[in-house]
């Protein structure tokens, strides 16, 4: 069966999310790498339901996409007002709730 | 080839569609056409900077293939058509047979003429037991569109590396371009209709980006969104439609949840086996996706103001391919709509009347336009009308030839107007051109051909077609003719009208461009051979197009080189209705012909005789007589002013119904906040005030003080510790939580 190759796909699309989202400073580009951390689990919901001939994992793979993109809408407006009010959306500039 | 002959497919019903998986190879592997621009966006976009010419070449390059294998595929489709004699078809017909004899199949369709479309599916993906397939299903529509998409975007691929040379997006704008081809291709060859909503959102993606492609100006984006958001309205209601119809034919197929196939669903429904109300249901649903990709009347609005998008991207996808999405989707799914609207036999219906009533519309707002985009754009509007109500009527093969032929000739006409406007820098007619003939030979030679086709003079192409479509109404039976699948005379009525005003807008068009002396600034000069190679192609296949469907009986060619169009384009298989084709008549085709030329004659005299003799008077090139209708009847100048104000439908969508909903629903929610959420969250806190006050004496002070100071030191202590690691900054939050996940996840390894 695929599914090795599948979930290595997903670890691997998981670890570029993971490090686009500490790494990059641009906030479109964090949001970018968040989705593909999502995506990275809708792989393995998928990858498992087709393995175990099921449609659970490929309905909540579904929910997760609606729900990322209501969550992108959020994230994109956020930085849209961050833009507006800093004319920036270098991430390391904000840093008001330093302790 | 033998093993790969297999019989032609039928359904879980036993019921006969008509279609082969043989074949020859091109026609199995009809993917590969769309598959080229879609390897040429791919390219574009990852590598086109680096090319030489912005990438362009390699679009060029892959769509010219694309059209190469495009006319073999044709050429395969004719031999096919006419020789093929193969195994499977010989037991297709045999299996017909039997079905007709049970009653089942729809005429037995595949009986008489042993040629079949060519299917071809792969699984896409499954969903516990129903399976949802991908593919081709190449038959005449289809290999039509093949060649006249790929044609039309080769040409515009062409004429674009002049237009748009220079531009800081140059690359981008070649890239959409393929985008667009591909996507259109794959529409074409869909073998079901999940696959043609998807590639149907493609298009309409692609129209919104290259609408919007100079977003920098205001106007554009809004025009692009419009587009959009009008799309989306219509898409609703193919999404709506392709729904009801999977379901419907999942209730007349024993075992089956449903099906997406176009085949499958047309022969259920020419057979008689699907509710009817379901398919009128649908249909509507389905109308309300053409009325809005086709620019039909109520939902065209975006159409003419996508015109705001480079004028290229106006030929190829707002004239030629693109708008006619909606027309090819009806005569794909034509067994739903034929029965759905029952054409056979009525004098109206929904569609035919939609048709009708865009044309008419769309030809008297092409007389109010100063943007000489914007008159070609509402003709368009007018011209796809036509087909919508050809297709209504029953006269399929006409709306297709129409749709064929239109597209060459509107192709010219918008890349002529592009060129003049490239050599004036405006698009306003009014104030910028005139006189060009003189400076621009080439450009307005190929629009005056452009536009007698557009008019529908013999022998160019634009009046076969239309005369095609004006015969197949079936409404000169009262005059003496014959033919048509009912009596749509008031559809008649309409056509001969939009005729003539065709005819007068066009002669303006042409007047207040080419002719009078120039009013812009500067000296206008030809464009180069990249612009005018193109115009003079289209301009040739507009005046020759038409030769290809010449009716029966005609009298100076044999037999043989009539209706080829027809014979090769309309399917002749279980999945198409069986209508019934007019009589052509030498009556009607006069009269119309003498309907063009009176409003030829009447804008003519407007234009080339008053309006020249008060220009000379005047000294200086008008546009319009100082002392017209207009300004001496208050009732010419109140229509004139409703036609200016586009029929106040952008006033209505915007104003009345998009602010009369959002007015209410802020109003009542502003309304629900303040009256029921405040009052709940203010007694809530005048209750809590007074427990709160109670705690505070007896509890608060004593006990829960002495507790939280001693923790509150203890946290104070650890806070300044910890507060080194609050940073304030996001990204380290999210590193010491994917750190902690980590731990977290080691530790589970190791213990379980």
């Amino acid at each position: 069966m695929l599914l090795n190759q599948f979930l290595l796909l997903a670890a691997a699309l998981f670890a570029i999310g993971v490090y686009g989202v500490l790494a990059r400073r641009n906030g479109v580009l964090v949001l970018m790498s968040i989705e593909l951390i999502l995506n990275a689990v809708n792989i393995n919901l998928v990858a498992f339901s087709a393995v175990r001939a099921t449609v659970g994992g490929e309905i909540f793979a579904l929910f997760i996409i609606a729900v990322a993109a209501a969550e992108v809408g959020v994230g994109l407006a956020m930085v849209l007002l961050l833009y507006r009010n800093r004319r920036s959306i270098d991430l390391a500039g904000i840093d008001q709730l330093r302790g | 080839m033998t093993d790969l002959l297999t019989l032609a497919a039928t359904t879980a019903s036993g019921l006969s569609l008509g279609i082969t998986e043989g074949g020859s190879w091109l026609l199995r592997n009809a993917w590969l056409i769309p598959a080229l621009p879609a390897l040429s966006f791919l390219g574009i976009l990852f590598f086109g900077k680096r090319m030489p010419r912005g990438g362009s070449e390699l679009g060029i390059a892959l769509v010219g293939i694309a059209f190469v294998l495009s006319l073999l595929t044709a050429a395969a489709w004719i031999d096919h058509r006419d020789n093929f004699e193969g195994e499977e078809v010989h037991r297709a017909v045999a299996a017909a047979e039997d079905h007709a004899d049970e009653g089942h199949a729809a005429e037995g369709h595949a009986a008489g003429h042993p040629s079949l479309a060519v299917h071809n599916t792969v699984t896409w993906f499954e969903l516990n037991d129903v399976t949802f397939t991908a593919g081709t299903l190449v038959d005449g529509p289809a290999v039509m569109m093949l060649v006249v998409v790929t044609l039309v975007s080769l040409l515009v691929h062409v004429y674009s590396t002049e237009y748009v040379a220079g531009d800081q997006r140059y690359t981008h704008f070649f890239a959409f371009l393929s985008l667009f081809t591909a996507s259109m291709l794959l529409l074409v060859v869909s073998e079901n209709t999940l696959q043609l909503l998807v590639s149907w959102e493609l298009v309409g993606v692609c129209s919104f980006v290259l609408i919007g492609h100079w977003w920098e100006e205001k106007p554009n984006s809004d025009a692009a969104l419009k587009a959009f958001l009008t799309n989306r309205v219509g898409d609703m209601g193919l999404i709506v439609g392709v729904t009801i119809l999977f379901f419907t034919v999942g209730s007349a197929l024993p075992g089956q949840f449903g099906s997406f196939s176009i085949a499958e669903t047309n022969a259920l429904a020419g057979a008689g086996r699907l509710s009817h109300t379901a398919l009128l249901v649908a249909s509507c649903c389905l109308m309300a996706a053409v009325m809005s990709k086709s620019g039909q009347f109520l939902l065209h609005t975006w159409l003419p103001d996508a015109m705001a998008g480079p004028t290229p991207v106006s030929a190829l996808i707002h004239a030629a391919t693109m708008v006619v999405a909606g027309v090819f989707m009806i005569a794909r799914m034509y067994g739903v709509f034929f029965e759905g609207f029952s054409i056979g036999g009525s004098s109206i219906n929904l569609m035919a009347l939609i048709g009708g009533l865009t044309t008419l519309v769309g030809a008297c707002l092409a007389f109010v336009q100063r943007d000489i985009k914007k008159v070609l754009a509402y003709s368009t509007i007018s011209q796809l009308g036509y087909m919508v109500m050809a297709l209504g009527v029953g006269a399929w093969t006409a709306a297709l030839f129409h749709l064929f032929t239109h597209a060459f000739f509107k192709a010219c006409l918008f890349l002529g107007s592009g060129s003049a406007a490239h050599a004036v820098h405006s698009f306003d007619m009014k104030s910028d051109m005139g006189g060009l003939r003189k400076h621009m030979p080439h450009t307005y030679r190929t629009f005056v051909i452009g536009s007698i086709a557009l008019a529908g003079l013999p022998p160019l192409a634009g009046f076969w077609s239309k005369d095609e479509i004006l015969v197949g109404t079936g409404g000169w039976g009262l005059f003496g003719g014959t033919g048509g699948n009912g009596a749509y005379t008031f559809m008649l009525v309409m056509g001969v009208t939009t005729a003539a005003l065709t005819a007068a807008y066009m002669t303006r068009c042409i007047y207040l461009t080419f002719f009078g002396e120039f009013r812009g600034h500067g000296t206008p000069h030809e464009s180069g051979p990249r612009i005018v190679v193109p115009l003079w192609i289209l301009a040739g296949l507009a005046i020759v197009a038409g030769l290809l469907n010449l009716p029966k009986g005609f009298p100076l060619v044999p037999g043989s080189l009539q209706e080829r169009f027809g014979h090769f384009v309309e399917p002749v298989a279980a999945y198409f209705p069986s209508i019934s084709h007019g009589t052509p008549s030498w009556s009607l085709a006069i009269a119309s012909t003498l309907v063009v030329l009176s409003g030829i004659a009447v804008a003519g005299w407007y234009y080339f005789v008053k309006v020249e003799a008060a220009s000379k008077a005047a000294g200086e090139s008008l546009t319009e007589l100082p002392d017209g209708l207009t300004s001496r009847y208050p009732l010419a100048k109140m229509g004139h002013t409703f036609l200016v104000q586009k029929y106040y439908l952008d006033h209505l969508y915007t104003d009345i119904i998009a602010g009369g909903t959002k007015g209410p629903v802020a109003a009542a929610a502003y309304k629900v906040d303040q009256d029921v959420i405040d009052g709940v969250v203010n007694a809530a806190g005048e209750n809590a005030v007074k427990a709160g006050n109670l705690v505070y004496h007896r509890f608060d002070q004593l006990v829960v003080d002495g507790i939280i100071n001693t923790s509150g030191r203890a946290s104070s202590g650890a806070g300044g510790e910890l507060r080194k690691i609050q940073t304030g900054k996001v990204q380290d939050y999210a590193a010491i939580l994917f750190a902690a996940a980590t731990v977290l996840a080691g530790i589970l390894i190791v213990i379980v």
